[in-house]
């Protein structure tokens, strides 16, 4: 709890000390948090899907259009873009959710290439390849949003609160059972569990709050295309839940904080970015299965500090 | 009439190529369990290859092609040996590894051809064949066709008719039960994921005097191989080439009538109904519990 507030009174005054453009970092991190923390409530059941990108983009999406066709401020654009996304998870489940494993990868990467396209090909309504531009965040009294501070404040409250909420369904009977259909899906259903049901509701409740990150993301970016959320960016964001570890909570936003300060700092090797990328992801595959979260263990392993018994995996049982 | 005829050829000759492609990666997937992504990259090498050593440097496209298939080869190989094999406990490791390797060949590409527009590679052969008078077939393409048929009754001869073939098909059904028997799983797989990589390789050097050769252009494959492998059914080699000619066509078709990314739409929503309708694909068998 002390850990908490003392990462929060940081988190407020950081922005200050930060240049302009670390500010726009800054905030864009803090809605990956989420989104990385959303797709991580879709796995607990087991099943890695690729379309929590192509969602986000369906979220961000669907606040430009609110905004731009219905006038509609951010303060209701946000929260319906959510709803919005996760009722199109919704009907995606039914094809989707009759699949598994390997099935249910291609055909979620499918579902959000065939959505991604539509974006592409109906250029009347989604703009095409150039997308939907002139999206703005509010204007309240005195403070312009649009301002990095404020809009930095501002999604820090929001993705708080909604991991919060991810948080607190992880931990709640329900979470408790999607973990259950992840390891010993026959042995939950013998005993009258819905495996459907609670697939479903991961994969909806994912995309309810990858649906607001995008909304977010598209209120301070002010425009959105078809591939900003391609497989590209999903491509990250399994990256980070990887290099982070999947196993816990914290892992995917370990994973996201210091990735993007890695990345800020190879800057200028912009060429070769992807391919660092790809390095780092390759090695920490091979050396650290269960990612940055799992570190502590391995030094100890590795340099020998400790007893045996520090290590997790000999103390288990 | 006669664009519905031409329609068809072009589609038959695209099909030999997707064909190609989707072979090795059921070939990688039925042995090795490990879904490659980085095989739309493969395919990327193979063109940039001979965009790089025949168009640029001007040897004969001939060498051009060996060359191309050796090195795509050899890093199908390095792929194996240095990623796949360690995590082969963990399917999605290695797929996540693909990944990687995916961002370190485009970088590759775009580090060796420059970021600019996409290459072009001046076609080798000329001429057209003509067929009764309407149906006109570039020499290049029917010279693709031909190398793909002929690699694909390859592989097929090497199946079914030798020791290595049997062993890999033992491994595609029973990685576990082969290795009872005596079976080298470890040597099976390399030999699986060279062929897999070779036939990448190939096709990517058959289509770079017909295609716009950029970092890229592997995007595309993948998605084409992915629903041509599951419309043909997952582990069927017969049913990959099949439903590689039979997209091919539609693919054709529908790009003519509609535009390419309509009939990419099409492909997608035509994947993901055989995996509802159908699931074990038009070849597929279904395995009983």
């Amino acid at each position: 709890m002390i850990g908490l507030t003392v990462l929060f009174a940081g988190l407020i005054i950081l922005p200050h000390f930060l240049a302009y453009h670390h500010q726009d970092l800054l905030i864009f991190t803090t809605i990956n948090v989420l989104a990385v923390c959303s797709y991580r409530l879709v796995t607990l059941t087991g099943e890695w899907s690729l379309i929590h990108a192509v969602m986000m983009g369906v979220g961000a999406f669907t606040a430009a259009l609110l905004f731009l066709e219905f006038d509609m401020a951010m303060w209701f654009t946000v929260p319906l873009a959510g709803l919005v996304t996760a009722a199109i998870a919704f009907v995606l489940c039914f094809p989707l959710l009759r699949m598994t494993q390997f099935y249910f990868l291609i055909a979620s990467f499918a579902a959000g290439e065939t959505i991604r396209l539509t974006w592409v090909e109906f250029v009347g309504i989604f703009g095409g390849t150039g997308g939907l531009v002139g999206v703005e965040p509010p204007i309240v009294g005195e403070i312009d949003f649009l301002d990095p501070i404020p809009y930095f404040y501002l999604t820090l409250a929001v993705v708080t609160v909604c991991l919060f909420l991810l948080y607190r369904i992880e931990k709640s009977r329900v979470g408790l059972t999607m973990h259950a259909i992840h390891w010993k899906a026959p042995l939950a259903e013998s005993v009258g569990v819905n495996a459907w049901r609670y697939r479903a509701l991961a994969l909806v409740t994912g995309s309810f709050f990858v649906g607001i990150a995008g909304a977010m993301k598209v209120h301070y970016l002010g425009s959105v295309t078809p591939n900003q959320f391609g497989i590209g960016f999903m491509v990250f964001i399994l990256i980070w839940v990887i290099v982070g570890g999947y196993t816990s909570f914290a892992g995917p936003v370990i994973g996201v904080i210091v990735l993007t300060i890695f990345d800020e700092s190879i800057r200028s090797f912009e060429e070769v970015r992807p391919a660092i990328y790809g390095a780092v992801l390759i090695l920490s595959i091979l050396f650290l299965p269960a990612g940055l979260e799992g570190l502590p263990a391995r030094l100890r392993v590795w340099f020998g500090i400790g007893n045996k018994h520090a290590d997790p995996k000999l103390t288990e049982h | 009439m006669e664009l519905i005829v031409q329609s068809l050829i072009n589609g038959l000759v695209q099909g030999g190529f997707y064909s190609l492609f989707a072979v090795g990666l059921v070939l990688i997937f039925g042995v090795m369990g490990v879904v490659n992504f980085a095989h739309g990259e493969l395919v990327m090498v193979g063109a940039f290859t001979v965009w790089l050593v025949h168009a640029q440097f001007g040897v004969d496209y001939l060498p051009a092609i060996a060359l191309g298939v050796v090195i795509v080869t050899s890093i199908g190989i390095f792929m194996e040996k240095a990623l796949f094999k360690p995590t082969r406990s963990d399917p999605l490791a290695g797929l996540i590894c693909s990944i990687g390797v995916l961002f370190i060949l485009q970088v590759v590409a775009t580090l060796v051809g420059g970021d600019g527009p996409s290459k072009q590679v001046p076609p080798p052969f000329h001429g057209t064949l003509i067929f009764l008078d309407v149906i006109r077939v570039p020499t290049q393409r029917l010279f693709g066709l031909g190398i793909s048929v002929a690699a694909l009754v390859a592989l097929w001869l090497f199946l079914t008719r030798s020791k290595f073939g049997w062993a890999l098909r033992a491994v595609a059904l029973d990685r576990e039960a082969a290795a009872l028997q005596g079976i080298n799983t470890d040597k099976v797989s390399l030999i699986a994921i060279s062929i897999g990589a070779a036939l990448a390789g190939l096709a990517g050097t058959l289509i770079a005097p017909l295609t716009n050769i950029n970092p890229h252009m592997g995007h595309n494959v993948i998605i084409t191989a992915f629903i041509v492998t599951i419309v043909g059914g997952v582990g069927s080699l017969t049913g990959a080439v099949l439903a590689s000619v039979l997209y091919a066509v539609f693919h054709t078709f529908v790009t003519v009538y509609f535009g390419g990314t309509v009939a990419t739409i099409c492909g997608l929503v035509l994947m993901v109904v055989v995996l509802i309708v159908r699931p074990t694909g038009i070849m597929g068998v279904r395995v009983s519990e």
